[in-house]
């Protein structure tokens, strides 16, 4: 990590818990439940994903992309948002998808290599997440788009990771952006990593929200562990997107604590001392429930009833996704197209003669 | 009626989507203003204006990509990739999203989306215009594949596309932009995709083509009727999904077939063509099936392109070896 990644940013929640001069300010504007909100989706989502980890070592998932690090930037970010807002994830957003509403079963589904975890549910607008990098940028920039030709007032958000600011869909998503003024976020956690090549590989400038500055959109560095902060610069960025003033790229500087995956080991990239710095001084979690304490929002038995809950509910969502039963094989072919073509047809039916099943 | 060129044909089909769906959008490189690079858009621009038909920048993923984020917030986008050889920034998209979208969301979303593509060479193009890469795309699951080789095909099936309930690339051969002139029907009519068209019936052998490749077989079948072989000429025209019951009717009847593609030779579609009759039909072949096609070799710059692309007399050659094996 470069040695300046506090400079220019956005901090309202001081690492030790403290409020700025501007977190004051902005602490005032927000309701205790908010303010618990915040809380209690960063809790549920970081003990979501420690579960996740032992449910593959164990052999119960897939391989799993952690997120324990990012718990402020995906939940300050997905709370400032409503359920008719467009968001285009990556495969790291589950903390985004918890927050805003998208089933927990389904994201269960999804690491246990279960398609049916993509499905869109009908109330929400998340979308499945995407695999190759910053090739959703491109998406949101077109559902955006639309809202503007439809005059709605929905927004549409990417998030993506540092990473994909080296991917040319980014730029291209960028550069419409800018070009028709859309009503887009441009949300980007710089988690310092792109699996194991530091940010430093990734571009020769210093920040990613510099790169706004060419696109004439706003580009705004907000210290990424800071659920508030997150929050309120986001809520910024959708205020303006809904007032028809465009486009703004978010950087939240964060960490990753974690592998990039459970298939690789982070001490072969990354010294250890590095870790252990922003793990103790800079945990999202951590900082935010010293801020609740100091002013009486949460007491050490709600913060145990509340993690028991969590745990509950994971663990009753658990259940519930190993007990559905996967599809049949013929399910291979149910969405390829809206009819099958007669050639598929056939491929199904050796499928299905194959299974000896008539249903599916 | 009307005679009219390919070009035409395809513009009147645009016009008529765009007047009948306020949701259909053309967007593209060039074909606000300026009419497209082919004038295929021409006019179209000034009749719907800036919000319908929509110059963007240069940025194939970029127009392909916000394309399919249109397309599931309620629009109809109609794509214009200036020419085959530079859709390739874009084919991450169709590969990797537009494709699957449908059976990623399980259904929820797809993303019905019209990509137009001239492609193909025979018309003394720059270096790098002339591609026919159409097996790259025939081969991605969730695709649809078309290319007509006529004005009227070109109207109707473009005109399904728009239709069809998923992406659709649409090809459309430059060497017959402006070559043949025909009567086209006025109005909206549609020309199914997956059927292929009978355009010269014959006993002796089947010649199967797409694209600007019809017209070489339709000429060779002409040499060789005079001389008492008829040939029964194939225009694919949905090139996926392939309309598999004609190729084999045709082929089970004359015994012998030729492929005919612009594209070159390894994994070229012929190659899967030729692999579905030998599978379904193998006891009704009186000799191998050919294949006429372009080398394995880069798409030559124009002053080597007549010598690359299938000609009369390289697929004369190919009948008269199925008809003496």
């Amino acid at each position: 990590m470069s040695s300046d990644y506090e400079s220019d940013w956005v901090q309202y929640i001081s690492a030790e818990g403290q409020l700025t001069t501007d977190g004051r300010k902005a602490w005032e504007q927000l309701s205790d439940q908010l303010k618990i909100q915040f809380y209690r989706w960063m809790t549920f989502v970081r003990l979501f994903d420690r579960k996740m980890i032992v449910l593959q070592r164990q052999g119960r998932m897939g391989t799993y992309a952690p997120l324990e690090g990012q718990e402020a930037a995906q939940v300050g970010s997905a709370l400032a948002l409503t359920d008719q807002d467009w968001v285009f994830p990556t495969y790291r957003e589950h903390g985004v998808a918890l927050t805003i509403g998208f089933p927990l079963t389904h994201v269960l589904l999804y690491w246990a290599g279960r398609v049916e975890g993509c499905k869109p549910v009908s109330n929400l607008r998340y979308l499945p997440p995407a695999v190759p990098i910053a090739t959703q940028i491109p998406h949101a920039v077109g559902a955006a788009w639309a809202a503007k030709l439809k005059k709605e007032q929905t927004v549409a958000v990417a998030y993506f990771g540092d990473g994909a600011t080296s991917e040319g869909d980014f730029h291209e998503g960028c550069n419409f952006a800018g070009v028709f003024q859309l009503p887009v976020i441009l949300f980007c956690q710089n988690n310092g990593y792109a699996i194991s090549v530091p940010f430093s590989r990734q571009s020769a400038a210093k920040t990613v929200a510099e790169r706004a500055l060419a696109y004439r959109f706003p580009g705004i560095r907000v210290d990424g562990n800071d659920v508030l902060a997150v929050y309120m610069v986001t809520s910024q960025a959708v205020k303006r997107a809904r007032e028809g003033q465009g486009p703004t790229l978010i950087e939240a500087v964060t960490y990753r604590k974690g592998p990039h995956t459970t298939a690789d080991d982070p001490s072969r990239y990354r010294p250890r001392e590095e870790v252990k710095h922003w793990s103790r001084q800079f945990d999202p979690l951590t900082r935010y429930q010293l801020l609740l304490k100091n002013f009486q929002l949460l007491t050490d038995s709600e913060e145990e009833a509340w993690e028991l809950e969590c745990k509950r509910r994971i663990e009753q969502a658990i259940k519930e996704m190993e007990s559905l039963t996967s599809p049949p094989p013929t399910h291979l072919f149910a969405h390829v197209f809206s009819d099958l073509p007669p050639a598929l047809h056939k491929q199904r039916l050796q499928v299905k003669q194959k299974e000896g099943k008539e249903h599916d | 009626m009307t005679k009219w060129t390919m070009v035409q044909a395809i513009r009147d089909a645009l016009h008529l989507a765009l007047q009948s769906d306020p949701n259909v959008l053309i967007l593209g490189e060039d074909v606000g203003r300026n009419g497209g690079v082919f004038r295929v858009t021409d006019g179209l621009w000034q009749a719907f204006g800036d919000e319908r038909v929509i110059d963007t920048p240069l940025s194939e993923a970029g127009i392909i990509g916000a394309s399919l984020g249109l397309s599931l917030n309620g629009f109809k986008p109609i794509v214009e990739i200036q020419f085959m050889s530079f859709i390739y920034p874009g084919f991450e998209q169709i590969v990797s999203h537009i494709a699957r979208f449908r059976t990623r969301t399980q259904g929820v979303f797809s993303a019905p989306l019209v990509i137009r593509v001239p492609y193909g060479g025979g018309i003394h193009a720059p270096e790098l215009h002339s591609d026919s890469t159409e097996s790259l795309f025939v081969h991605i699951p969730g695709l649809k594949v078309v290319t007509p080789a006529t004005p009227t095909d070109a109207k109707g099936l473009l005109l399904s596309a728009i239709r069809d309930p998923d992406p659709v690339l649409f090809l459309e051969p430059l060497k017959l932009y402006r070559s043949i002139k025909e009567e086209v029907t006025d109005g909206w009519y549609e020309i199914p995709i997956g059927k292929a068209k009978v355009v010269r019936r014959g006993e002796d052998v089947t010649l199967l083509a797409w694209g600007a490749m019809v017209p070489v077989a339709m000429e060779t079948a002409k040499y060789w009727e005079n001389k008492g072989v008829t040939c029964e000429v194939i225009d694919l025209r949905s090139l996926y999904p392939l309309d598999e019951a004609a190729i084999l009717a045709s082929a089970k009847r004359t015994g012998r077939v030729v492929i005919v593609h612009e594209a070159p030779r390894t994994a070229g579609l012929g190659a899967e063509v030729a692999a579905l009759i030998q599978e379904e039909a193998f006891l009704y072949l009186e000799a191998p099936i050919l294949r006429v096609t372009g080398y394995d070799v880069p798409v030559p710059m124009y002053a080597l392109e007549a010598s690359f692309r299938p000609d009369v007399k390289r697929v004369s050659r190919a009948i008269q070896r199925v008809i003496s094996y």
